[in-house]
């Protein structure tokens, strides 16, 4: 059974209704390892090494975050600054990520008719995720495509639980191994 | 000597120093000249205020010098002497002898005895530390080349005055002149024995400095009285003198060795800034009593004489030091003016002066015509560097351009001072030192000191208030002070302190609560740093985190909260003398806070909410 590592990356989870639900999602599973961000550094100061030996013993690198301002929080952009190092990520000798999986669960406050040519923001989301996708392949990963929760502020209740379910499912499918 | 006749005599004394030394400071002339002088004017060939027991005050004043010989033994720590071997000894030995050997052969010439010739070339080779450090420092060349040179120089030379002291009693001419002026307790002893009684004493002192000195002054120091302390470290230089005279070596001999022994002591600094003001006024009572006791009768009906030597000398010792700069290849402009700087005869040469008078290895009055030859050489070295500046120095300064050295040649040229090491300077000086920083410490608790001192670092013992204290730990070179003093009143004068006599220095304060952070703001401090601001706030925070606050959350509030209370520090200081508006603004502004973390805390309902949204439909 292959090992998922959760990033979970929200600097006011407190206030984000969808991104708790999804969090709660999430099965106990001897497989399944969260790692908080922000919860683990608030002063932004990364242990590289740590971050390093986590990863070596999972398949899965899952980040699970907000869309700010069509990217990443800043403390995953400095996640992935200071983790994926030459010579350990890529570049000569740097081959501790090959064949490992790359996958982004993504809420937006943006519905999906928004996130399209026509829409309000002129592109989908896939394109505005275009330097994850490099990244992960520079690093020699798989980049899995983005589970998207979108228009957050629209969801009632029904429809948190249905997004809830879609989840599980999804993370139950990484683990049987069914994708890739 | 009656009591009213002592006053009158110190009443005269220090009534012309104080008119004279601030006048020739003025002129450019260096203190020592400034005394000799004073003493020129009450002596008695101008006004006549004090007559021939100018003789009697220089056996006392002459004490001035053992304190001297005492403070040179302090500044020699064995690292500088290691770092500067090379300078020290080449240049600084090579100077010596060949100026006593050519200076020795031309009196040679001149009709004296070999033995009184070696005697003069010594004491002419010396130069004046006290004018040309002065120099140096004013002009801010002490870390160029040639203020390097001339400090090496100035060290070796004031290094080579014990063996020279030692020397002296066997160039005398008469066979049974005593060692010291009064009968010694080993006269009649064998050789030997006498050896081996002088290096026991010896021995003795070292150990004594060593083991039972740095315990007795943390006794003292317990005791909290800084008179006490001020006796303890005259006693010392005194005892030692004594002691060494009982045993027949000379006392500035003796002392010497002492402040060798202290050198590494913690008490260093505290011992030399005690010592200071009685070896300043003793000195220059020496000085005095030179200046009063010189034949000015003689000086004047021999004019060319004097003059002659002085000229002969002087272009001697410069030929002698541009040839050895060549040699140590110094830039051309720096030789000229190191050779330029060091021409002059010392002050040591008077008490050397005096005391080949005892021995009879000098004339009395060839040594009056050579005492007013070296004032004149002294009086005329600012003199010459000015000329020399002022014409050549800048001609070649702009095709040399004067490279600073990395090594440096002070004690302690550390960027920061640290003053007070309680828990809080101790932390800051841990975070310092492990980024490279380099730190000095004073601390005024002998218990602390030495402890610290066993976990390695160098802690020196001393009331951080007292500017020459400071100086003496470096301040000159420091870049920042850290006032961490316990007292808001000894931080207070501190601050002043430094303030007044170095405004260039940044000081960051360390308060102890708000009160003392106004008082520091208002003799302005632009860096305050309130002792238990932070790590309360740094509780709090983790108190929210275990109350389940998001980390990041917290860290946002801690934020939050140390940046308002800054912005209302500085809003409420212009009213902290008026109660009544100053309550009423502080509640305001912590109002506005409960306000500001009650909607960053998240306590307000709302949904993931991106202003997008709102256009997106």
């Amino acid at each position: 059974m292959p090992k998922i590592l959760v990033y979970l990356v929200h600097p006011s989870l407190e206030k984000s209704k969808a991104n708790q639900m999804l969090l709660d999602s999430i099965p106990n599973s001897e497989s399944i390892t969260l790692r908080d961000l922000y919860e683990e550094y608030p002063d932004f100061s990364i242990q590289i090494k740590a971050e390093q030996n986590l990863i070596q013993n999972h398949d899965i690198l899952l980040f699970q975050h907000p869309l700010y301002w069509y990217s990443c929080p800043p403390l995953m952009k400095l996640w992935i600054d200071l983790v994926l190092e030459d010579g350990w990520a890529y570049g000569k000798d740097g081959n501790q990520l090959l064949g490992k999986k790359w996958i982004q669960v993504i809420t937006s406050g943006g519905s999906k008719e928004a996130y399209t040519k026509t829409g309000f923001h002129g592109y989908t989301t896939d394109e505005f995720l275009l330097p994850f996708r490099r990244t992960a392949e520079l690093c020699g990963m798989d980049y899995l495509n983005p589970f998207l929760v979108q228009g957050t502020f629209q969801l009632n209740e029904l429809d948190l639980q249905k997004e809830s379910n879609r989840y599980r499912q999804f993370i139950n499918q990484l683990l049987g191994g069914i994708y890739g | 000597m009656g009591e009213s006749s002592f006053f009158i005599q110190a009443l005269i004394y220090l009534t012309s120093a104080i008119i004279m030394v601030p006048l020739a400071n003025r002129l450019g002339l260096g203190s020592v000249l400034g005394y000799l002088i004073a003493g020129i004017v009450i002596g008695p060939f101008v006004f006549g205020f004090v007559g021939t027991e100018g003789k009697d005050m220089l056996h006392f004043a002459e004490f001035g010098v053992v304190m001297m010989l005492f403070a040179i033994g302090l500044e020699l720590e064995l690292d500088l002497l290691l770092r500067l071997k090379f300078w020290l000894l080449g240049l600084g030995g090579l100077q010596l002898v060949l100026t006593t050997v050519i200076t020795a052969f031309f009196s040679y010439l001149f009709g004296f005895s070999w033995k009184s010739s070696l005697a003069l070339g010594l004491i002419l080779s010396l130069s004046s530390t006290a004018i040309v450090l002065q120099t140096l420092k004013e002009k801010g060349l002490m870390k160029s080349i040639s203020g390097q040179a001339s400090f090496s120089v100035l060290l070796f030379q004031d290094m080579a005055v014990i063996p020279i002291l030692a020397i002296f009693p066997m160039l005398s001419d008469s066979d049974n002149v005593p060692v010291a002026n009064h009968h010694s307790l080993v006269e009649n002893f064998p050789g030997y024995l006498k050896t081996l009684v002088v290096l026991s004493v010896v021995i003795g002192i070292i150990l004594v400095g060593k083991y039972l000195l740095s315990p007795f002054f943390r006794l003292l120091a317990k005791s909290g009285n800084r008179e006490i302390f001020t006796g303890a470290s005259l006693l010392l230089v005194i005892a030692i003198s004594v002691l060494m005279g009982a045993v027949g070596v000379s006392a500035a001999l003796g002392t010497f060795l002492g402040g060798v022994v202290l050198a590494s002591s913690e008490f260093r600094h505290e011992l030399e800034s005690n010592i200071e003001p009685f070896k300043g006024l003793l000195l220059g009572l020496f000085f005095l009593s030179v200046g009063a006791s010189m034949d000015i009768p003689v000086v004047m009906a021999n004019p060319t004489k004097v003059l002659g030597i002085v000229f002969g000398i002087i272009f001697l010792k410069a030929f002698v030091l541009f040839i050895l700069g060549l040699i140590f290849r110094l830039p051309l402009n720096q030789n000229l003016y190191f050779s330029l700087a060091l021409c002059q005869v010392g002050e040591f040469s008077f008490v050397l002066f005096g005391y080949s008078e005892n021995l009879g290895i000098l004339e009395g009055d060839i040594i009056i015509i050579l005492v007013a030859a070296v004032a004149v050489s002294m009086a005329l070295t600012p003199v010459l560097l000015l000329l020399y500046e002022k014409t050549i120095f800048g001609f070649l300064e702009s095709k040399a351009p004067q490279k600073t050295t990395e090594q440096d040649i002070h004690k302690q040229e550390n960027p920061v001072i640290i003053c007070g090491f309680g828990k809080f300077g101790n932390m800051l000086g841990r975070f310092l030192r492990s980024n490279g920083i380099g730190i000095t410490i004073l601390d005024f608790d002998a218990d602390r000191v030495e402890m610290l001192g066993r976990f390695g670092f160098k802690v020196y013992f001393g009331d951080a208030t007292r500017l020459e204290l400071l100086e003496s730990a470096g301040l000159e070179h420091a870049k920042v002070v850290v006032a961490a003093l316990d007292s808001p009143e000894k931080q207070a004068e501190l601050i002043r302190n430094v303030n007044l006599h170095y405004p260039n220095i940044k000081i960051v304060a360390r308060a102890g609560d708000r009160e003392e952070a106004y008082d520091l703001k208002e003799i302005g401090v632009k860096y305050i740093y309130r002792e238990t601001r932070e790590t309360a706030v740094l509780m709090g925070r983790d108190v929210l985190r275990l109350l389940g606050t998001r980390s990041y959350t917290a860290e946002k509030a801690r934020n939050l909260f140390l940046k308002h209370d800054d912005e209302t520090f500085h809003e409420l200081f212009d009213l902290r003398k008026d109660r009544v508006q100053y309550m009423s603004l502080a509640k305001q502004r912590n109002a506005e806070l409960e306000r500001l973390m009650f909607v960053d805390l998240g306590q307000e309902e709302e949904l993931e909410r991106d202003s997008w949204s709102e256009m997106e439909r």
